[in-house]
């Protein structure tokens, strides 16, 4: 979307209309990379202000320019904001949701088990309990999940975390201001080799092999070749990464097409349900509270129906804590295992969810937080997420990092929903991350990216 | 001895393949070895308990058949419907695409056929499109058109346009000159000459390219929906390859090969009705 509705609707010279003729900033430079840059918060603002300034002027914009010519915008943003609060106004968009503008909505994901917030909000009725008739659609693959978002076939998606700020960037995709306000899972993510690899437990043997990942814009992208470049391998010469939908890895690992695969759960278990691979090593173990996917969707939903956002923001966030819960787990596998849904075993979801499971090795492992599951989508986290897609050349020239994390990772919106519904949330959106005994600040992103010696030239 | 007609020689020719070939196919597979007895934690966790993915044998399939069948409109949710309204998605899509195909391709194929300039202005463009595979245009309609269901249908559109476009224009050039002159010894006008004698000559030849666009739509529908989900027949086989549930596979296969069959006969139907001895 543009964000030429959010001109400054104190200034005379912008037009909230836009029209041919509009001289304001955002009409003349109609990239506006600047504009783009604003972080959500202040779009809110902007928005919420223009529309208090527009209802006085009864949407007359000749008067309201006219008027802000005379007395200029400062008196008349003082003299506004004696006769109404402002300030307040901005707030109550969150804090007093009303009724929610659009009551049936569409939400895509793509059937694995780091969506389990977002599809069982539907059976267990976490939508329902905020006001909302949400459909949960099944999706076949991440480029189709990103298409039908931008295409607004579905308000609000299931999505990996790099890929709103892919997106937002326009990295392999057309660039359109997405928001993350929330993470669904954390860890939960395998490297799973075949049977015939029983023998290569060490990476730096795994020359020549050919992986699967789910999305190029994908943590698991990411992790893998983090985890293969910490054994010295480069994994755009001495691998082969190929992009697979999750569905397809189990079917390729058998037909040999892969030698192994970073991909989500269900189907790292699913391997080894069947006898075909067994788990080399959890992503836990790459770094331990990593995130992975992610609820997403665009800017202009939050901004055009913010009850409805706030309403949907609410249930996901509340089905994610119910989901961290490890006492919620079986009943959870059980509602969305059904075809409808996952469409997997029980016993599969379950070994995910609970962390009691079969490594394909011959041992019962008991690992609680094999997956775990916590909304707070830390800033820190897009950072380090843009250092990678630098690293391998994903994205060039200089980014700014903390400001692109900051417009996507909406972590104020998480931490005000989260305390509304009396759950613990940090205080800061940044902290530091250990990823392979190597500490990340994010403070420093640019000497991070310099700091690793195999990375895209 | 009275002779068994030819036609009833093979009919028991067919019935006996398919037994044979479903026995072969029943006894081939080796039954699974199902653990029984005391399991430990590890063999319950993967599975020993219950059979693995594996090709079902051909009894199977019918049980699965038969439950489908059975049941074919249920509807559990927008991810998960029965086997006849996925089926009946798949024919909206196809009959959707191909009809606004034949709008655009006879009336097109007439104008190529009935003047060599506008086809020798038209080949080079047909013969550089016609090859194309219709899911190379997937995510460019994806991209353009902004809408899942839109694309499938441009999909099927642009398929099955070509057919009926090179077979329109190739019988209406082959009407013989004789009776487009008699038309003109009538003084008939050139629309009433198009319907009533150069139409019927050509029918033949343009139902033929039809029949041949409805088995290529057919065959494209269900590639094009396992990649845009959803609903469909193609979403049904891509949903159940997820969970590797192979008797869902080879049901919906069997199903794929039934409906394509009848949409070419009905095409076949009117081939017939149409055709004349000169």
């Amino acid at each position: 979307m543009t964000v030429k509705s959010l001109g400054n609707p104190f200034s005379k010279d912008t037009d909230l209309r836009h029209g041919q003729s509009c001289p304001c900033d955002s009409c003349k430079a109609s990239a506006a990379p600047t504009q783009t840059h604003m972080s959500s918060e202040d779009m809110l603002e902007q928005a919420v202000e223009s529309a208090i300034v527009r209802s006085v002027f009864g949407h007359s914009d000749i008067g309201r320019r006219s008027f802000m010519g005379m007395v200029g915008g400062t008196t008349a943003a003082a003299a506004l904001a004696s006769v109404f609060p402002i300030n307040e106004a901005k707030a109550a968009i969150l804090d007093n949701l009303g009724l929610p503008e659009k009551t049936d909505l569409n939400i895509g994901f793509v059937p694995i088990t780091c969506a389990t917030p977002i599809i069982m909000a539907q059976p267990l009725g976490f939508y329902e309990r905020y006001g909302l008739n949400a459909q949960v659609i099944k999706t076949a693959g991440w480029a189709v999940a990103r298409d039908k978002s931008l295409s607004g076939e579905y308000d609000a998606s299931h999505m990996l975390t790099p890929m709103p700020l892919a997106m937002t960037l326009g990295a392999g995709s057309v660039a359109e201001p997405y928001i993350m306000p929330a993470v669904e899972n954390i860890n939960g993510q395998a490297i799973v080799l075949a049977n015939e690899h029983l023998d290569k437990r060490d990476p730096s043997q795994w020359k020549g092999f050919t992986f699967g990942v789910p999305f190029e814009y994908s943590m698991h992208n990411f992790l893998l070749r983090y985890y293969v470049a910490e054994f010295g391998l480069d994994p755009d010469v001495d691998i082969q990464i190929r992009v697979v939908p999750p569905p397809e890895m189990v079917a390729n690992l058998r037909a040999g097409n892969l030698d192994g695969y970073l991909s989500p759960d269900p189907f790292n278990q699913r391997a080894v349900y069947e006898g075909i691979g067994f788990i080399h090593i959890l992503t836990k173990e790459i770094w331990e509270g990593h995130p992975c996917c992610a609820f997403a969707a665009p800017l202009s939903f939050a901004t055009e129906l913010p009850n409805t956002y706030g309403a949907l923001l609410k249930s996901i966030i509340d089905a994610t804590q119910y989901a961290s819960n490890p006492d919620n787990r079986v009943e959870i596998s059980e509602a969305i295992a059904p075809t409808n849904y996952l469409n997997q075993p029980v016993t599969v979801i379950q070994q995910v969810l609970t962390g009691t499971y079969a490594d394909g090795l011959g041992e019962v492992q008991r690992v609680p937080d094999r997956i775990d599951f916590d909304p707070f989508p830390w800033q820190s986290m897009g950072v380090w997420i843009l250092t990678q897609m630098k690293r391998w050349g994903y994205i060039e020239g200089d980014v700014d990092y903390k400001g692109v994390a900051e417009q996507v990772y909406l972590a104020s919106d998480a931490r005000k929903v989260m305390t509304d519904l009396g759950y613990d949330a940090p205080a800061d959106n940044y902290k530091s991350h250990m990823i392979m005994g190597k500490s990340f600040d994010p403070a420093q992103p640019e000497a991070y990216v310099d700091s690793f010696a195999i990375k895209a030239d | 001895m009275e002779l068994i007609s030819e036609n009833k020689r093979a009919a028991i020719w067919s019935c006996a393949l398919l037994l044979v070939g479903l026995l072969v196919w029943e006894f081939s597979i080796s039954t699974q070895q199902v653990a029984t007895g005391e399991l430990t934690e590890y063999e319950l966790l993967t599975g020993a308990g219950t059979a693995k993915a594996g090709v079902p044998p051909p009894s199977e399939v019918f049980v699965k058949a038969w439950e489908e069948l059975s049941n074919p409109f249920y509807d559990a949710g927008p991810n998960d419907k029965g086997i006849g309204i996925q089926i009946g998605y798949s024919i909206y899509r196809v009959l959707t695409g191909y009809f606004l195909a034949a709008l655009i391709a006879i009336p097109l194929g007439f104008l190529i056929g009935m003047s060599s300039v506008a086809y020798k202005a038209l080949n080079p463009f047909i013969q550089v499109l016609r090859p194309i595979s219709p899911l190379a245009w997937m995510p460019l309609a994806l991209f353009i058109i902004q809408d899942s269901e839109a694309s499938a249908i441009f999909v099927i559109f642009i398929c099955s346009i070509w057919p009926m476009l090179l077979n329109t224009a190739f019988g209406v050039a082959g009407v013989r000159e004789d009776w487009v002159n008699v038309a003109r010894t009538h003084e008939l006008s050139a629309m009433k000459t198009a319907f009533t004698v150069v139409l019927p000559a050509a029918a033949p030849t343009i139902v033929t390219g039809m029949r041949i666009s409805i088995g290529i739509a057919w065959l494209v529908i269900v590639a094009a929906e396992m990649l845009v989900g959803g609903t469909g027949i193609g979403y049904y086989v891509w949903n159940e390859w997820n969970n590797l549930d192979l008797t869902s596979v080879i049901f919906s296969i069997l199903m794929i090969g039934v409906v394509g069959m009848l949409l070419d006969a009905a095409f076949g139907f009117v081939q017939r009705r149409v055709a004349y001895v000169e």
